[in-house]
């Protein structure tokens, strides 16, 4: 008898399985292109592995350093990664949707954020294409994503102090 | 002399059933929390003008009462009165009980209920809320102990110097919870160093009104004896707490009415605030603190259910000061320009604060009350917190004043 | 007699010109500093107390009727009410005074004060409400547990706590329920050497009603007028040192 029921129980459990995966689906996330690569050679700040582990830890230290010092700069800017990561086409999907790029990962993991309760889960741009970065002032796309690159400021001292914690 | 027995009241159908209707209340109050919390404060009556309401009236007045409830015990153990030691250990219970009933209110109330982490790590310490953080946790810890050197013989030689922390321990929460508002130099009705004292005052009054309810409601529920020796003791102090109260409320009243800058906020709690004036005139002094006074000290006070009824105005008598103080005091708006009157602002400056109590509030502030009944029954149930009989046989030996 | 007619006229032109050229600039550029900040911080250092902001507003010059800050607010914030004007925020508002013994009134705008000793900071069980180095208060949304202590302890009711979902906030100034907020002197312009978006408007439509600068920087605009006309704080008995001077009360 508990045999049967154990084979019965797994039977389930395996068309349950079955009965997920839909066509092309494979059992990862599906995590959205991104809208700009830093370089040719990095798709991110940091590489795709750093970021993944450590984005969290990233984002914590500069909301505080945003948040009580003004710097403002784009490494590690949560504004920044939306900016890159996340499309501003009106149909593209918004925060509540596995689909938006911090979702993916994070409804696959399991893990709550609470960030998008206060923060724009979506860039801003104007008619034109032009991220509006105050109420009447923009900044072409181009000039943005330059100064995403060029931003080695901080960069330095970050790193240094990253590698000191380790 | 017989010793005090304790023994836990009786399980079964009855005890399930009582705690599932008090349970009924706790759902109610956390759906009425789950409600608020998912659509956003909008769809209370707090506002940006009153900003509290009557959750925190709920609260407010669970916290001050749970300080208060301990008194029983810090009668028995720190001023060693004997005939309140077989009372000690509910005093216990119920102080911690009301306490969490209390903070549940508050805590499920906030903009943010999943931050409570963030509220435990981060401290700011020139923040008095902050410090009532740890205040209220630490009393919570404090009467475990202090409950714990009550019931256990071992311990028992250590009960007067934790009642003597318990009883030091209050008086510093109460004086917390008291200066929450009275720290405040913003608003007229607060900014007072009277408000501290008057909130352990008020601790005292409130306490004993709900211990002596819950206890006349235990023993009747339970079926054990319940002498009238112990009631007269209890009713006589609760007049003698409620008097103190009037006093200090007296003496809040007539110092703000000495200074003219203050004549605005008295005129409007006092004589043209509407809800708050009927409140005050009509249940805090009226059926809050004369009527009870009347009715325990005159014939009316060797009649349990005239003293059962004077504790339940005590406490409406209670809510109702807790509401004057907390959203009479944010109605009253704040003096910005003196000799000046504001005739146009979008922000309601100037003008008295609109606030209506609504239903999801009133059920979260019911939902606290549940909690705090629901925890005492089934903790009396669980351990030994109730003595099996307090007839006047039992405490005629600790009677007469006799100090243990 | 027609020499010194010559000279006057001279100087009249030059003067004449170099006003419209100034007048020119200032109104064509939307990017140009307005009023210039003392030495512009590099944007990856920290904020220093060198800098304290602040604002001078004059009510003599305030119009009966304009609301241009309290727009010019909405949108560069993004807050925006609900139709229910008891619980929706408000960062800035007019305010129409009149004086009960003479009957003069005026008006003026109401914001955060930004005050030397905030008492919302005092007050704020977490550390959320706090002063930057450089004097301008804000709410850190990440740790505000959405008390309203700081609500209750604000002299100047400059505070909204957000009863409602929010969203397509603005990307430059996050902004969720739960959770306390009020004006932040636009600091997310103020960091970039802008000037906030409430003296901008009352400047771009002249009506030069609020100037804006670092009051420890003697050579600024804010600094001259502070010690050239009398200025008072609103509730200055509170001794709290208010960033936010008003002129005329």
């Amino acid at each position: 008898m508990p045999r049967k029921l154990l084979s019965f129980l797994l039977m389930i459990c395996a068309a349950g399985l079955a009965l997920q995966a839909r066509a092309g689906d494979s059992i990862l996330p599906y995590i959205p292109e991104a809208q700009a690569r830093f370089s040719a050679t990095q798709g991110c700040m940091r590489p795709t592995e750093d970021m993944r582990k450590n984005h969290m830890k990233y984002l914590l230290h500069k909301r505080d350093l945003t948040m009580h010092e003004g710097i403002r700069t784009t490494l590690f800017s949560l504004k920044q990664c939306i900016d890159c990561h996340v499309s501003s086409a009106p149909d593209a999907p918004r925060f509540p949707s596995e689909k938006h790029f911090c979702n993916s990962c994070h409804t696959y993991a399991a893990v709550d954020i609470d960030c998008f309760e206060c923060h724009a889960d979506r860039p801003l741009k104007d008619a034109q294409g032009n991220f509006v970065i105050s109420g009447n002032e923009t900044q072409p796309a181009t000039a943005a994503a330059n100064a995403a690159r060029e931003d080695t400021g901080d960069m330095r001292a970050l790193a240094t102090e990253d590698d000191a914690h380790e | 002399m017989k010793a005090i027995d304790f023994k836990e009241i009786d399980g079964g159908l009855p005890f399930y059933l009582l705690v599932g209707a008090i349970g009924v209340f706790i759902l109610a109050g956390l759906g009425a929390a789950y409600y608020m919390e998912h659509n956003g404060h909008w769809v209370t009556g707090m506002n940006n003008q009153i900003v509290w309401g009557t959750p925190h009236v709920f609260a407010v007045f669970l916290i001050v009462a749970a300080s208060g409830a301990l008194n029983v015990a810090s009668i028995g153990s720190v001023f060693g009165k004997a005939m309140y030691k077989p009372l000690a250990r509910l005093s216990g219970l119920l102080a911690i009980t009301l306490l969490v009933g209390g903070l549940a209110v508050l805590v499920l109330d906030l903009g943010h209920p999943d931050r409570l982490i963030v509220a435990m790590t981060y401290y700011n310490f020139k923040s008095i809320f902050a410090w009532n953080i740890m205040l209220y946790t630490g009393f919570m810890g404090i009467v475990a102990v202090y409950l714990w050197m009550m019931m256990e013989r071992k311990m028992n030689p250590y009960t007067k110097i934790a009642g003597f922390g318990a009883f030091i321990w209050r008086l510093v929460l109460t004086t917390g919870t008291g200066s929450i508002f009275g720290f405040i130099v913003a608003r007229q009705a607060y900014d007072a160093a009277i408000m501290a004292p008057m909130f352990v005052i008020m601790s005292f009054s409130f306490g004993l009104a709900i211990f002596i309810l819950v206890l006349m409601g235990l023993y009747s529920w339970s079926g054990r004896p319940l002498g009238d020796a112990i009631l007269i003791r209890l009713k006589n102090l609760l007049g003698v707490f409620i008097a103190a109260v009037f006093y200090f409320v007296v003496v809040y009243h007539l110092t703000n009415l000495y200074g003219t800058e203050n004549h605005g906020v008295e005129r409007f709690l006092l004589l043209d605030g509407g809800v708050y004036t009927e409140l005050f005139w009509i249940v805090q002094i009226g059926l809050g603190s004369v009527l009870p006074l009347i009715l325990l000290y005159g014939p009316a006070g060797k009649s349990r259910l005239w003293i059962g009824i004077s504790c339940l105005l005590v406490i409406i008598g209670g809510l109702a000061q807790m509401y004057v103080i907390i959203i009479g005091g944010q109605a009253y708006p704040m003096e910005m320009f003196p000799g000046k009157e504001v005739i146009e602002s979008s922000f309601y400056d100037g003008m008295v604060g609109y606030y209506s109590p609504s239903l999801p509030e009133f059920v979260l502030g019911i939902g606290g009350v549940a909690l705090a009944l629901a925890a005492t029954v089934v903790g009396t149930r669980v351990l030994r917190f109730l003595p099996v009989s307090l007839a006047d046989d039992m405490i005629e030996p600790y009677q007469s004043g006799a100090d243990a | 007699m027609s020499e010194d007619t010559g000279i006057d006229v001279y100087r009249r032109r030059f003067l004449g010109n170099t006003a419209k050229a100034a007048a020119g600039l200032a109104v064509v550029t939307p990017a140009v500093f307005l009023h210039e900040v003392g030495q512009a911080r590099p944007a990856d250092q920290p904020v220093t107390s060198q800098v304290r902001w602040g604002m001078l507003i004059d009510s003599g010059k305030c119009a009966d009727g304009c609301d241009d800050c309290v727009t010019a607010c909405k949108t560069e914030n993004g807050w925006t009410g609900h139709n229910r004007p008891l619980s929706d925020p408000q960062w800035i508002r007019k305010v129409k005074l009149r004086d009960k013994e003479t009957g003069y009134t005026q008006t003026l705008p109401m914001l955060c004060q930004h005050c030397e000793y905030p008492p919302c900071v005092d007050v704020c069980p977490t550390g959320a409400s706090f002063k930057r180095a450089d004097g301008i208060v804000l709410v850190d949304k990440h740790i505000c547990i959405g008390c309203r202590y700081c609500m209750m302890a604000c002299p100047y009711k400059a505070r909204s706590f957000v009863h409602e979902d929010i969203h397509d906030q603005k990307p430059y100034a996050p902004r969720g329920k739960g959770t306390v907020e009020s004006c932040t002197f636009c600091v997310q312009r103020v960091d970039s050497n802008r000037t906030p978006a409430c003296v901008e408007a009352c400047t771009a439509h002249n009506h030069g009603a609020m100037v804006f600068g670092d009051m420890n920087d003697p050579d600024s605009e804010i600094s001259r007028q502070l010690e050239q006309y009398s200025s008072r704080q609103i509730r200055g008995d509170l001794q709290l040192n208010t960033g936010v001077r008003y002129r005329g009360i």
